[in-house]
């Protein structure tokens, strides 16, 4: 017998009962306060800067953010948000040395982004590209626009478009608990977060 | 109300004076007590200890002997949750008199609506809520409430009040070494509190920490709640 | 059939006595968990519906049990759609031969790690390594642990048992050094450490917190980036999946995700969570396995009372609140799965060695019980298991013969009269508080650490029949 028939047959002897109704008493919906200031605040609590602009500012305000980057790599549909920024911008195909150079930034969109617990989930859209892209450089630039904000993790995962891409959340820098359990930032992921939230 | 006193095995033969304070205390408020004479052990030993077998027919001559009376009061949060969360489970006959089977405080506060029993007992008091008590029986802050409102009483914080003693039943001589590790911190605790007295609902879970208070050679001393509640001067 | 590190070679209070004497690991223990459990309260106290999370994330493990046979093959068909190629293992030594033989295929001969339970419980590591291939652990606490050439003692924190200080000394030995031993220094020297393997990895070995039967999509929550890395960067990547981290549905991912970091390290959220959907072009590994473990699952599963084990999430909060645990740590339990939960599913999964003892290692305080987020009942479980021994003849008779006795008015007053006689005697040797220093064996266990009590000079019935009856 196969392992796979033989595990299966195990499963089946093993069968205990009549499939159990979940009671969804949780909440599915959490609207209430101003969710981009709860958001802003628990994005802070984790360590990420967080800059607010209207949308004529948005330009702005990356460029300055962005200024002291040796380069950006920005997946095309984040390239309008550069039009500010001076410096070198690189784009695809790009090497994983590529992106791990020194004083590389990457600029990107997310698909949605949740207040509750300061969390961007990106979906690899056309705003923020391969995974690796936000992964490799030290340092992350993200662009929220407020109507991207939802209060919980439900609504955020209900607003996914295609749960079968590749998704990431990000809920801060990169982070470790792994000594004596306190959180600490900065381990293989970007060191830095800066998000920009656009009311 | 007339009451069935279920006053647990380890206070019917070491810690009698506890049985005699809930005679006093739901007298002192003018209920009637009674002892069915045929009560002997809940079962939990057995039970917590892997012989289901050997519990069950405890559980079955307990569930014969308090039949028919309005409430059952223990002086023991782990007898009591053994009754109330375990016997429906070993025997469903069990279920009804399992309901009406009260620790202390929750026949106190709940059923007779009292906080103050008329005590007395000018004394520095530390509370330990022993687990089964806290977590099985959910007693809350019952306990204290009555506590605090005995005459002279000073009702004394016990940092890490709701960590485990390390008694558990057998598990005090098949791990003693971790049970005396525990124990230690909690004796320490106590000590830091410079109360006289540790109080509990439990007497099990007092001799263990009496046991290690006394070893220790400190100056606290343990003592069942229900005695404060019966003591007048 | 089941192996892999989930048996204990020592009886726990064999194993607990060495722990118990080392004080530095009490003090490491004692900090670290101390420090997770007020993390973890102060999260938990802001969701006003946490007790509702924890009734639906009980239900849905509940009903993937119950439906296991269905969702697996679902699962199965959901991947295999997607990309990626499905395997299965019966027990340890079956899934460390599928891997190796994957690993092997590539050609490579290193591999990186993401911090995975199912791989350690298999002990996949040294199955590589005796074929040849280094695998390379990438969790700063995995890592810690691996250089020192240690075990893992927490199912999170593999290293909870060191402190700073220690750990920076681990580092030097091995040639990673660091500036002081803060911990962002530490976490600078090991990225610095990983950053080369990482980025010229070819072979990246996981497993999975969860695995969505309706549309065959794997997830890995963590913290620091490395899983990322190397669910990302590799050309080939190799999940090891226990059967039982099936959900139905993506949308229940809308209950794990907000019970488990608020669990485990007493986040709103942990940093990274990594989902993906077998192979997607241009983004990722282009070879995806999925190997799909029972290692004495489908055992537990068959015991009605014990099957709840299987609903474990490895958040860990069981281990940081456990009393026991927090004395002993880790390495007592002789398990990848330490601490209440390791106590439940150790023993369920292999009945071989020591495991036996280790339902014995509670004093049923209940606290991880209600720190669980999918509401297992521990206690509950560990009395069950205790039904079935192992029951030391003496102890069994004394057990009988004390039921016997307490059954019975008769007997039982007589019983009471015995024993309050019996002390009588000892009595006049007793202390100031009438407390006994030494009592002969087994009684020397109770008295080894404390002073015991003795009867009463009248018992409580005696006194009633003489005042009241």
């Amino acid at each position: 017998m196969s392992a796979r028939d033989e595990v299966l047959r195990r499963v089946r002897a093993a069968r205990p009962s009549a499939p159990v109704d979940v009671p969804r008493d949780y909440r599915t919906v959490d609207g209430g306060a101003d969710l981009v200031d709860l958001f802003v605040d628990r994005l802070i609590d984790y360590k990420a800067t967080v800059r607010r602009c209207d949308p004529g500012g948005l330009a702005g305000a990356v460029g300055e953010l962005l200024s002291d980057a040796s380069a950006v790599v920005a997946p095309a549909g984040a390239r309008a948000w550069l039009a500010a920024y001076p410096g070198r911008v690189l784009r695809e195909p790009l090497t994983v040395t590529d992106l791990d150079a020194a004083g590389v930034a990457v600029l990107t969109g997310c698909a949605v982004a949740v207040a509750r617990t300061g969390t961007l989930i990106l979906d690899a859209g056309p705003d923020q590209g391969r995974r690796a892209l936000s992964l490799v450089p030290d340092r992350h630039v993200c662009v929220v626009h407020s109507g991207q904000i939802v209060g919980g993790v439900p609504e955020a995962l209900a607003r996914l478009a295609d749960p079968t891409r590749p998704l990431t959340l990000i809920s801060g820098p990169s982070a470790t608990s792994d000594i004596e359990l306190n959180r600490v930032e900065g381990v293989h992921g970007p060191r830095r977060l800066d998000v920009v939230v656009v009311d | 109300m007339k009451v069935a006193l279920f006053v647990t095995c380890v206070n019917d033969l070491v810690f009698p004076g506890t049985g005699r304070a809930v005679v006093q205390v739901l007298e002192r408020l003018g209920h009637t007590v009674e002892f069915p004479v045929d009560q002997g052990c809940c079962g939990q030993m057995h039970a917590n200890s892997g012989y289901r077998e050997e519990a069950l027919p405890l559980v079955a001559n307990f569930v014969k002997t308090f039949d028919g009376y309005d409430a059952v009061v223990g002086p023991s949060g782990s007898c009591v949750a053994m009754v109330r969360d375990w016997y429906p489970k070993l025997l469903p006959d069990a279920a009804e008199v399992a309901a009406r089977t009260y620790e202390l405080s929750e026949l106190l506060v709940d059923v007779l609506g009292v906080t103050d029993v008329g005590a007395t007992f000018p004394h520095r008091v530390t509370y330990h809520p022993t687990c089964h008590g806290l977590r099985m029986l959910r007693l809350g802050d019952r306990p204290r409430r009555l506590l605090a409102a005995v005459g002279g009483l000073e009702l004394l914080d016990l940092p890490g009040a709701e960590e485990c003693c390390g008694f558990g039943g057998t598990f005090a001589v098949k791990n003693a070494g971790v049970s005396g590790a525990m124990l230690a911190d909690k004796c320490q605790a106590i000590a830091g509190t410079g109360a006289e007295y540790v109080a509990a609902v439990d007497n099990s879970c007092l001799a263990h920490i009496g046991g290690g208070l006394s070893r220790a050679g400190g100056p606290a001393r343990p003592i069942h709640y229900a005695e404060i509640l019966a003591a007048t001067s | 059939m089941s192996g892999g590190h989930i048996v204990a070679r020592r009886p726990f209070p064999v194993a607990a006595r060495a722990e118990l004497g080392d004080a530095q690991l009490r003090a490491n223990l004692r900090k670290a968990t101390h420090t997770i459990r007020d993390k973890r309260l102060r999260v938990v106290g802001e969701v006003p519906d946490w007790e509702a999370l924890r009734q639906a994330g009980a239900a849905i493990k509940d009903d993937v049990l119950a439906r296991l046979p269905e969702l697996l093959e679902q699962f199965e068909a959901a991947a295999t759609a997607a990309g990626a190629t499905v395997h299965w293992a019966r027990d340890a030594a079956e899934a460390c031969a599928v891997v190796t033989g994957l690993v092997r295929d590539t050609g490579a001969a290193e591999v990186v790690k993401v911090k995975s339970m199912a791989t350690q419980e298999i002990g996949l590591n040294e199955a590589l390594e005796a074929a040849g291939i280094a695998a390379v652990e990438t969790d700063l606490a995995e890592l810690i642990v691996q250089l020192a050439g240690d075990t893992p003692s927490h199912i999170l924190v593999p290293a909870i048992h060191y402190n700073r200080a220690q750990i920076r000394e681990i580092f030097s030995r091995n040639g990673l050094s660091a500036r002081t031993d803060d911990p962002p220094a530490l976490a600078e020297a090991a990225r610095r450490h990983l950053r080369a393997k990482f980025l010229s990895a070819r072979v990246g070995i996981s497993g999975a917190n969860f695995a969505v039967a309706e549309s065959g999509t794997l997830v890995v929550v963590e913290s620091e980036g490395n899983g990322r890395m190397c669910l990302t960067l590799p050309e080939t990547l190799i999940s090891v999946v226990g059967i039982e981290k099936i959900l139905p549905t993506f949308r229940d991912l809308e209950v794990f995700l907000q019970l488990l970091p608020r669990s485990s390290t007493g986040e709103r959220m942990n940093p990274y969570t990594s989902l993906w959907t077998g192979v997607t072009p241009g983004d990722g590994p282009q070879t995806l396995h999925i190997v799909l473990v029972d290692n004495g699952r489908t055992e537990t599963l068959a015991d009605s009372v014990g099957r709840q084990a299987l609903r474990c999430i490895r958040c860990s909060a069981c281990l940081n609140v456990c009393p026991v645990y927090e004395r002993v740590g880790g390495h007592a339990y002789g398990s990848v799965y330490p601490g209440p939960i390791g106590a439940i599913l150790s023993p369920q999964m292999s009945g071989e060695g020591a495991n036996r003892t280790l339902p014995y290692a509670s004093t049923l305080c209940g606290a991880c019980y209600d720190a669980c987020p999918v509401r297992i009942n521990i206690p509950e479980v560990l009395v069950h298991l205790r039904q079935t021994g192992p029951h030391p003849p003496a102890e069994r008779a004394a057990m009988r013969a004390l039921s016997w006795a307490m059954r019975d008015r008769r007997r039982y007053t007589a019983a009471l009269r015995a024993a309050r006689r019996g002390a009588a005697p000892i009595r006049l040797v007793a202390g100031r508080r009438g407390a006994v220093r030494h009592l002969p064996w087994p009684l020397s266990k109770w008295t080894s650490t404390r002073d015991a009590p003795l009867p009463a000079k009248q018992t409580f019935r005696e006194w009633w029949a003489h005042e009241r009856a």
